[in-house]
């Protein structure tokens, strides 16, 4: 036996009450590191290299489409490298459920913009640049789906009607691109805007966005704002900013994630606070006579302080590790059936160290007041008479 | 340590609470010496300061004046944790109401004040077993208080104050809660531990025929020593 011992069995004296508390602070890291995890999902893509890269919108906001001659005048901006052009898609497989996400861009210039990010075999870009109905897809679609190169797939669209008043493009799948180090995403489709464009029945001749680079960080501020200033007044105002901005944006339309998650946690762990806190004073309190007697047989009252404080924090982490590793196998189930929509949906040792920090704080707030009430607990006072 | 000084010496001692705006005495200029070996069973009317005096002789509290001297050193002026550590030491408790831990069996609690030492894990429980055997209750060492009677649980606590060697033991009403018969039994023990053990064992008691074990009897009223005879 040692004060591990007398620790452990202090904590589990009352068997339902700890197992109660357990599963309130398991609660709360199960909720931390789902949303973590979803949280991971939604900054992929705010990369250094997406600092550094532009993204040209409609100013209304990117849903609204930008004519097709913007591309040409941006090109001719001072700084400004490549641009690639795309249009969203709005893609499904099958059944509508089956979302894909995908663009239609056009090739060279697309991938001209994502030289370090998209890999793509020689050959298979050779084969997407010259055919008109190819498409690349990235892997963790190729995945999903289990298509494969060679392949040729009807891709459905919830936005668009071609001429014929079918929805379909029948494409073929010609190279499947990877990331080079797990930052970009794979899970979407690339499409040719010319096969595409030429057989819509509407809103022809426009895109979404352009992805633009430069010869010279340094320079966006200015290219971004001669871009602007290019269509100040028109029909179609732009605006420039970052492709991190971007992102941001476009995730933000789901709402402030960062906040929520923020607001979703803060609430869950003031609230474990107060539960365990609360109960934590009130199971010492109940051993007042046991830590007397534990100080007449000659425990310090450091030693005691040490002993309850540590029992805060053997229940934190208990809690606390079994909540994350059920938040890694819940992440681990739902990342393969988000894959699709949400990349890089699970959690990160970022994400692992956090919660570790915050098992560390909680279990510290938690035993820091029942720990110093035991350590001034007075023998005589306790036990009335020894 | 002065090994020719009695165990105890207490000079002058004495004990005032504040009750409001009242000042109670308890006891005050209180002299005695109590020498190694001894057994001794202080005796008196509620209120008398039975209790308040053997907190003072096991350094759990501090008196209002005077000295409590053990073995030619002085303790009452010792730090907290100082006090802790002489406790751990020279003295072992034995309570009225046994105060064994629910959680832990009977050998554990006998084993608590084996972790403020440095003894092995092989002799703690040599000595865990040894103390156990004294009082008659290996069997039952690994139950847990709740499994165990009244009897047998002071009979572990008695283990438990002996087992780290104190040179005294300071029991309070150590049969208050036991019948005749189980009382006997355990001052019989008692008896045992200072007869054949050496141990100095000052004992508080409301019983005359559990004084009658002690080799003196001393009877605490208004503040004063009595002392009624020696066995």
């Amino acid at each position: 036996m040692n004060d591990a011992t007398l620790i452990r069995k202090n904590l589990f004296r009352k068997r339902l009450r700890a197992v109660l508390l357990m599963v309130s602070i398991l609660i709360a890291f199960l909720i931390f590191g789902v949303l973590g995890a979803l949280q991971n999902a939604f900054s992929v893509g705010m990369t250094s290299a997406a600092q550094e890269r532009l993204v040209t919108v409609n100013r209304i906001n990117f849903t609204v489409a930008l004519p097709y001659a913007y591309w040409g005048r941006i090109l001719q901006v001072e700084g400004v490298r490549d641009a690639g052009p795309a249009s969203w898609f709005g893609g499904y497989y099958q059944e509508p459920q089956n979302f894909v996400q995908s663009f239609a861009v056009d090739p060279e210039s697309y991938l001209a913009v994502y030289p370090n990010e998209i890999l793509l075999p020689a050959d298979q870009r050779a084969a997407f640049l010259e055919q008109r109905t190819c498409a690349v897809i990235g892997r963790a679609l190729a995945t999903q789906y289990g298509w494969s190169v060679g392949e040729r797939i009807p891709l459905m669209s919830n936005i668009w009607q071609k001429q014929d008043g079918s929805q379909a493009w029948e494409l073929d799948i010609c190279g499947i691109f990877d990331d080079r180090d797990g930052t970009y995403p794979t899970n979407y489709l690339m499409l040719h805007y010319d096969y595409f464009n030429e057989s819509l029945a509407f809103g022809r001749d426009s895109f979404h966005w352009i992805t633009i680079t430069t010869n010279d960080a340094s320079q966006n501020d200015r290219i971004s704002q001669e871009i602007d200033a290019l269509f100040a007044n028109s029909p179609a105002e732009t605006s420039t900013t970052t492709e991190a901005a971007f992102n941001e944006a476009f995730m933000e339309q789901f709402g402030n994630i960062s906040l929520i998650l923020t607001w979703v946690i803060g609430a869950a762990f003031a609230t474990i606070l107060m539960i365990v806190g609360t109960t934590m004073v009130m199971a010492v309190n109940e051993r007042t006579r046991e830590i007397a007697v534990l100080k007449t047989l000659g425990f310090t009252a450091p030693r005691i302080f040490r002993m309850v404080l540590w029992e805060a924090l053997l229940l934190s982490f208990l809690g606390g590790l079994i909540g994350l590793g059920l938040a890694a196998l819940a992440s681990a189930a739902a990342a393969s059936a988000l894959a699709g929509f949400l990349p890089s949906f699970g959690l990160s040792w970022m994400n692992i160290v956090t919660a570790m920090l915050l098992m560390a704080a909680l279990g510290i707030v938690t035993g820091l007041l029942p720990a110093w009430n035991a350590m001034r607990v007075r023998i005589s006072e306790a036990l009335g008479k020894i | 340590m002065n090994a020719d000084a009695p165990l105890y010496t207490l000079n002058n001692l004495s004990k005032r609470y504040t009750r409001g705006k009242e000042t109670v005495t308890i006891f005050d200029a209180l002299d005695m010496t109590i020498d190694a070996g001894d057994f001794i069973a202080i005796m008196g009317p509620s209120g008398s300061g039975k209790t308040t005096l053997l907190n003072l002789l096991g350094g759990i509290d501090a008196p209002s004046s005077g000295e409590v001297v053990f073995e030619g050193q002085r303790i009452d002026n010792l730090s907290q944790g100082k006090l802790a550590k002489w406790r751990a030491a020279n003295a072992g408790f034995i309570f009225q109401f046994y105060n064994l831990m629910p959680t832990l069996t009977a050998a554990q609690n006998v084993e608590l004040p084996l972790l403020l030492t440095n003894l092995s894990g092989k002799a703690r429980k040599d000595r865990v077993n040894t103390a156990l055997d004294i009082v008659g209750m290996s069997e039952r060492a690994r139950h847990r208080p709740g499994q165990l009677s009244g009897g047998q649980q002071q009979r572990v606590a008695i283990a438990r104050a002996i087992v780290a060697d104190p040179k005294v033991l300071l029991a309070d009403e150590p049969t208050g809660d036991l019948d005749r018969t189980t009382a006997d039994e355990i001052l019989k023990t008692l008896q045992l531990l200072n007869a054949e053990m050496g141990k100095t064992i000052i004992m508080v008691t409301h019983d005359p025929a559990a004084a009658r074990y002690a080799k003196r009897e001393l009877h605490l009223n208004k503040g004063r020593f009595e002392e009624k005879g020696k066995v």
